[in-house]
């Protein structure tokens, strides 16, 4: 009778469950596309990862391990609370661990850490639509969709060359998804957009204020919006991390005390103890050892 | 070489229920003409260059446009990928309030640039190189390449709103009262920049205006509207100068002499 154990499983009724399930399908279906659905009030604030929360809501079954994060973080207040919720109404095993989730539900990151088959990463969308902000209709940015009609998006590019002299967006950066549609990465940073492409890992989006589902399926072509003579490229930063030493990383700059002390460290807080255990030491851990 | 109709109209009519907005108007326009279309207000000219435009659809009647491989195309039965892509590489539409052709928030240079980046350029050095070109072919100054149109005159604006059809190279361009709304030293010069592209480019333009002086300087042959109905065509020298039906005598006439 386990069958009927795991039945109303995780918060969400059946039939809400079945009814974000049949949208993720249909959103896996079709990379990049933005399928909507009835998004139901849940017990925290929209902005707070209701889409997320309903997503990993509908997927998680008793013997899935989940990993919940926040501008890289586990022990963030969003991260905590929201791995909380799950333990309380479903009562599946956690972990901080990267390669030891089945299902992580982020904000703004990617963990630094290559994720596997049979990986599920559920981002917490804000504003799925990547040209809100160029075309304010819905009824319009949906039919350029629909006709594949992205030249607007360059636009918005060019934009920022012209102002800036190079591309200046940082975040939300536009990718176009098996070639075809573009979508809105969500709040994450550019630096992580390479690792969508060829993903092994499923990646499911939700936003819950705008009751719009898409998903990037594992082995995805996942292209950032460019210029031929301004390609895309990532954030660089000239330190390493100040505890553990890495480079090619995400780093989170810290402000240390009121004299201008500040230092950079890893935003993925769990790729950051992984190396510290295995012995990797940044400057400013070494320098409190020396003391 | 056989020269065909670039745009072929066919008994063309829309009703606002039973209201009539425009009815029964057929006519033929050739590669490198200007046609204006005049009237009072109400008279449906905005009606119909809205209905040959693909804006609206007619409630009866064919248009057909000679696409650049050659066949002829009925509008109303295009798929509206295509309809749309023809919009922005083949026509070009200015509207009378530059506002609502262009967009307010992006530079200028963006604005001339949109055709080119929908249809795949992905070179931001050539992108900017051309606008700056029709910036310049606009009597824009280059400088204000980077400037919103917010920051332009009106005038400005409707320069810029022309650029930004042109770039694609269109071979119709449709305006809707193209010189409203601005004063007449502004007009004059519109009219003088817009007389020397259509002739430079070969360009074939339908013009809706009230104003029979616009129509007079830019435009080969002209048809007169009246209650949605075309009571009068022909060469626009021909109906100025020897208005056949009263109510094109009468327009004449209103016409004020300084």
């Amino acid at each position: 009778m386990t069958d009927l154990a795991t039945y109303n499983f995780a918060y969400l009724d059946e039939q809400t469950k079945r009814m974000i399930r049949r949208a993720i399908l249909k959103a896996i279906a079709i990379p990049g596309y933005q399928v909507p659905f009835a998004s139901r009030e849940m017990p925290m604030p929209y902005g707070w990862g209701t889409g997320g929360v309903q997503v990993t809501a509908a997927i998680l079954g008793p013997d899935d391990v989940l990993k919940v994060i926040d501008q890289g973080a586990d022990d963030t207040t969003n991260a905590v609370s929201i791995r909380a919720f799950f333990q309380k109404v479903a009562n599946v095993a956690v972990t901080t661990k990267t390669k030891d989730a089945t299902i992580i539900q982020t904000r703004h990151r990617i963990p630094e850490e290559k994720l596997g088959e049979g990986q599920t990463l559920v981002y917490q969308v804000p504003i799925p639509e990547p040209l809100r902000f160029l075309e304010p209709r819905e009824t319009e940015t949906r039919k350029m969709h629909a006709l594949e009609e992205y030249g607007l998006m360059h636009v918005k590019l060019y934009e920022d060359i012209a102002r800036n002299g190079h591309i200046a967006t940082t975040y939300a950066y536009p990718v176009k998804v098996e070639g075809r549609y573009v979508m809105d990465p969500s709040p994450t940073p550019k630096f992580d957009n390479p690792k969508m492409h060829m993903s092994d890992a499923l990646q499911l989006f939700g936003a819950g204020r705008e009751k719009r589902i898409y998903a990037v399926p594992p082995h995805t072509q996942v292209v950032s919006l460019d210029f031929e003579d301004h390609p895309f490229e990532i954030q660089h930063f000239d330190k390493p991390c100040a505890l553990c030493g890495a480079e090619q990383v995400y780093l989170d700059e810290v402000v240390l005390d009121d004299r201008g002390g500040r230092m950079f460290v890893c935003s993925d807080t769990d790729h950051c103890e992984d190396r510290r255990a295995h012995g990797h030491v940044g400057h400013l851990l070494a320098q409190e050892a020396a003391e | 070489m056989t020269t065909v109709p670039l745009l072929k109209v066919n008994d063309v009519s829309k009703f606002y229920g039973s209201r009539i907005g425009c009815q029964n108007v057929s006519f033929e326009l050739w590669p490198g003409e200007v046609l204006a279309i005049v009237g009072e207000s109400g008279s449906g000219k905005t009606t119909l260059l809205s209905c040959l435009s693909t804006r609206l659809m007619p409630t009866s009647g064919k248009v057909e446009y000679h696409m650049r491989d050659g066949q002829y195309r009925d509008l109303a039965r295009m798929a509206e990928a295509e309809r749309r892509f023809l919009m922005r590489t083949d026509w070009g539409f200015v509207h009378q309030n530059p506002a609502d052709g262009l967009r307010m928030t992006v530079s200028a240079g963006a604005n001339v640039g949109e055709r080119l980046m929908a249809v795949g350029d992905r070179h931001y050095g050539n992108i900017r190189a051309t606008a700056a070109d029709w910036l310049r072919r606009v009597e824009i100054e280059e400088d204000r390449i980077d400037d919103q149109p917010r920051a332009f005159s009106g005038g400005m604006r409707q320069r810029l709103q022309i650029a930004r059809n042109l770039v694609t190279a269109p071979r119709l361009v449709f305006m809707d009262e193209p010189t409203g709304g601005l004063d007449v030293s502004v007009q004059a010069r519109l009219l003088d920049l817009v007389r020397g592209l259509v002739h430079d480019l070969g360009l074939s333009a339908i013009i809706v205006t009230h104003d029979l002086a616009v129509a007079r300087l830019l435009s080969h042959r002209m048809m007169v509207m009246k209650d949605g109905l075309v009571i009068e065509q022909g060469l626009t020298d021909r109906v100025l100068d020897d208005p056949r039906e009263p109510y094109t005598q009468l327009l004449v006439s209103s016409i004020l002499q300084v």
